[in-house]
């Protein structure tokens, strides 16, 4: 009797395992995990929060933590356009490292004026900020309309911004490495006096929250897995495919604006040839880091933004671990392949089957024991 | 038949957004054909006429470098070269640009064909030069190599005007051992691309010096010329409480965004500060810190050459000849101490703000 109701917790026990592995957050969370057991391995302090004073003498929250949620903020808010844009057509847009550098560079062009080295606005940062926005949201119009209303590939179509962006953008700059240092526009890069949050965490928060109370008042997360899963049901069932794609490309443009401001903000310099680098590459990454299957249809975009921390985390901690600069980059594509290969529906169909072995496995001995 | 009209909606959507957006750098080029259209007939009408090059008459130079576009201190290199040669000066001039070598080895073929005075290049790549400069050679077309080398025998180019990255490595490093910090230099060193030419000669003489005990690297990384990367290296070596006291970073965006980390966590840098600074490059905003005192060094990447070029163009064409064909371009390093507005307005990259 003892022992039948042991079988019973225990394939209970399995069970929710099983739940557990199945949930699309695992990956991500799981990764956070080993990463702070890592860290906590190799160096304790490394999860230090400090509060200290900067040198204008204003206090402020500063630490690996802090950082980590501080410069994971341009990759967090691209994740969540990337997430819209993989659900609703199917593919990822590869230029937004590129768009990123038009509207940063549209930014820095207005506030600066005709001066490369400038601390006085030229124009008013609203003007900037608004334009940036415009041309964001024009960025992925155009994406938009060559992949919904021409049915080319998003990867193909987004080839074009990728290929001509930073172009465009140093075409808008002249090429040339700009520099503006008014205190109250680095302020939405780094901190506001007063507030000791870092500017960039506290604009992120503020995103995710209208992202969920978009989800939590209209359709539209619906609407886009509609679209995704079956293009044509979804047609048959009243929905515009072609609306929807669309606006997810806008969405990805909004995107792409903000984390172009927060990041211009942080340092206050621009050339168009660096900013940004292979940021399109990590964004996809949290994507698929976040279990989202990369040929759209159902989509979580929290375990993408956490996908996105997860990068940040990453590359932080191999950094602190000391690794030599040239090898970083191929630790790196060790564990995200790792990573990636993990997340994969097909592979975590495959881990739920060992479970369920396992389990059947157990079940037998049990059943030899009870008889 | 769907599929057809398809592509050719696609290819069309793609060239107009490319010739869109490449604006900025065809239009110089279009500039150039235009006064070749002018220039060039009576040119050769009076170099038909009179042979070789009379005074009056205009060199013709087919300049070949790469796009504008690569860099600040690349549109630094363009400008100049376009200020030189021009038809007051006695040039008429041909741009190509490209990043490529073999688009850059198609325009200078184009280029002997047409028969130009001079050839002026700046190469994608070292490598596969042989043929193209042989063929200027067999054509009578002289060569004058700036900013990069090519793996070609010297017999084949009139000059080779570059840049002495060791140099100006060996040039920061040397100020740097002149510098005194209590506990001795320990530095943090953000490096560029690696492999690219510019890291190699700025991390060589540091590494060296580095070896022979000289200084402490208490930190190497590599931020790819990028200013956020940077600044997340120098943020995790303070949050990790490593000792430093100065910041080599290999180019001026890596060094501000150096700078912006120290900010943060209070730590005082430049001249009365804490931190040594140092960058390269010579942006005009960068040259601004240095001035400022919030800097301590810059290094200049000269892209000034265009007054090198003229200079062995015209010893050439009063029958002179070259005797050193390696011409090392001469390069300062500013100190905070030192550094005037003058140097700022002479040396620096970009437009400054009018105060």
């Amino acid at each position: 009797m003892a022992n039948a109701s042991g079988t019973k917790e225990r394939s209970k026990f399995l069970s929710v395992l099983i739940k557990i592995i199945t949930n699309q957050m695992f990956i991500p969370i799981a990764a956070i995990l080993i990463l702070t057991i890592v860290n906590l391995v190799a160096d304790p302090s490394f999860f230090a929060v400090r509060y200290g004073t900067n040198t204008e003498g204003a206090k402020l929250f500063a630490g690996n933590p802090v950082d980590i949620l501080n410069n994971g903020t341009a990759l967090a808010l691209l994740a969540i356009g990337m997430t819209f844009v993989t659900a609703a057509s199917g593919g990822q847009d590869i230029s937004v490292g590129a768009t990123m550098a038009i509207a940063a560079g549209v930014i820095i062009k207005i506030v600066s004026g005709s001066n490369t080295t400038s601390s006085t606005y030229a124009h008013p940062l609203i003007v900037a900020v608004l334009v940036a926005l415009l041309a964001g949201i024009l960025c992925g119009l155009f994406n938009g309309v060559l992949v919904s209303f021409l049915n080319i590939q998003p990867m193909v179509a987004t080839l074009v911004l990728f290929t001509a962006g930073r172009s465009i953008a140093g075409w808008i700059t002249g090429n040339l490495s700009y520099k503006f240092s008014a205190p109250s526009f680095k302020a939405f890069g780094q901190t506001f006096p007063g507030v000791p949050i870092p500017t960039p965490i506290i604009i992120s928060i503020i995103c995710f929250i209208i992202l969920a109370l978009i989800f939590k008042f209209t359709t539209l997360g619906l609407y886009v897995q509609a679209v995704g899963i079956n293009e044509n049901s979804a047609r048959l069932n009243g929905l515009n495919p072609i609306a929807i794609k669309l606006s997810s490309y806008i969405i990805l443009g909004v995107c792409v604006a903000i984390a172009a401001f927060v990041t211009v903000a942080r340092t206050g310099t621009f050339i168009s040839s660096t900013f940004v680098k292979d940021i399109e590459m990590d964004a996809i990454l949290a994507v698929a880091l976040g279990g989202n299957a990369l040929s759209g249809g159902k989509f979580n975009l929290t375990a993408s933004i956490i996908g996105a921390y997860v990068i940040q985390y990453l590359k932080t901690t191999l950094t602190a671990l000391g690794i030599n600069a040239v090898a970083l980059p191929a630790y790196k594509a060790v564990v995200i392949i790792i990573l990636v290969i993990i997340s994969t529906p097909s592979a975590r169909a495959w881990f739920v089957r060992q479970w369920q072995a396992i389990a059947k496995k157990f079940q037998k001995v049990e059943a030899k024991e009870v008889a | 038949m769907k599929k057809k009209i398809l592509a050719a909606v696609m290819a069309a959507t793609m060239a107009l957004a490319l010739t869109a957006c490449s604006g900025g750098s065809t239009e110089p080029a279009a500039e150039g054909e235009a006064t070749e259209a002018t220039e060039a007939p009576a040119a050769d009408g009076a170099g038909d006429a009179s042979g070789d090059a009379a005074s009056g008459d205009l060199i013709t130079v087919g300049i070949i470098n790469n796009d504008p576009s690569e860099s600040g201190y690349r549109t630094a290199n363009d400008a100049d070269l376009k200020a030189m040669f021009t038809a007051e000066n006695g040039y008429d001039a041909k741009f190509a640009y490209s990043l490529k070598n073999d688009e850059q080895i198609t325009a200078a073929q184009q280029f002997i064909t047409e028969g130009v005075n001079y050839l002026l290049l700046s190469a994608a790549d070292t490598a596969g030069w042989d043929g193209v400069l042989q063929s200027a050679k067999d054509a009578g077309v002289k060569v004058i190599l700036f900013d990069r080398v090519v793996d070609a025998d010297e017999s084949l180019y009139e000059a080779s005007i570059v840049s002495d990255m060791e140099a100006e490595g060996q040039r920061a490093v040397d100020w740097l051992l002149g510098q005194e910090k209590e506990g001795g230099l320990k530095v943090v060193h953000i490096q560029g691309h690696m492999g690219s030419a510019a890291q190699q000669g700025r991390s060589g003489a540091l590494d060296a010096a580095a070896e022979e005990g000289k200084l402490e690297i208490v930190e190497q990384q590599t931020a790819d010329w990028s200013t956020e990367t940077a600044m997340e290296i120098v943020q995790q070596v303070i949050n990790a409480g490593k000792e430093f006291n100065v910041i080599y970073a290999e180019n001026d965006g890596m060094a501000q965004g150096a700078v912006e980390a120290l900010d943060a966590a209070g730590i005082t840098h430049g001249v009365d500060g804490d931190v040594i600074i140092m960058g390269f490059d010579c942006n005009k905003w960068a040259l601004k810190e240095v001035l400022a005192g919030r800097w301590n060094y810059d290094g200049q990447c000269n892209p000034f050459q265009a007054s090198y070029i003229d200079e062995v163009i015209k010893t050439l064409e009063s029958g002179g000849t070259i005797e050193e064909k390696t011409i090392i371009l001469e390069e300062k390093g500013f100190d905070a101490e030192t550094i005037t507005e003058a140097d700022i307005e002479q040396y620096g990259i970009g437009s400054e703000e009018a105060e």
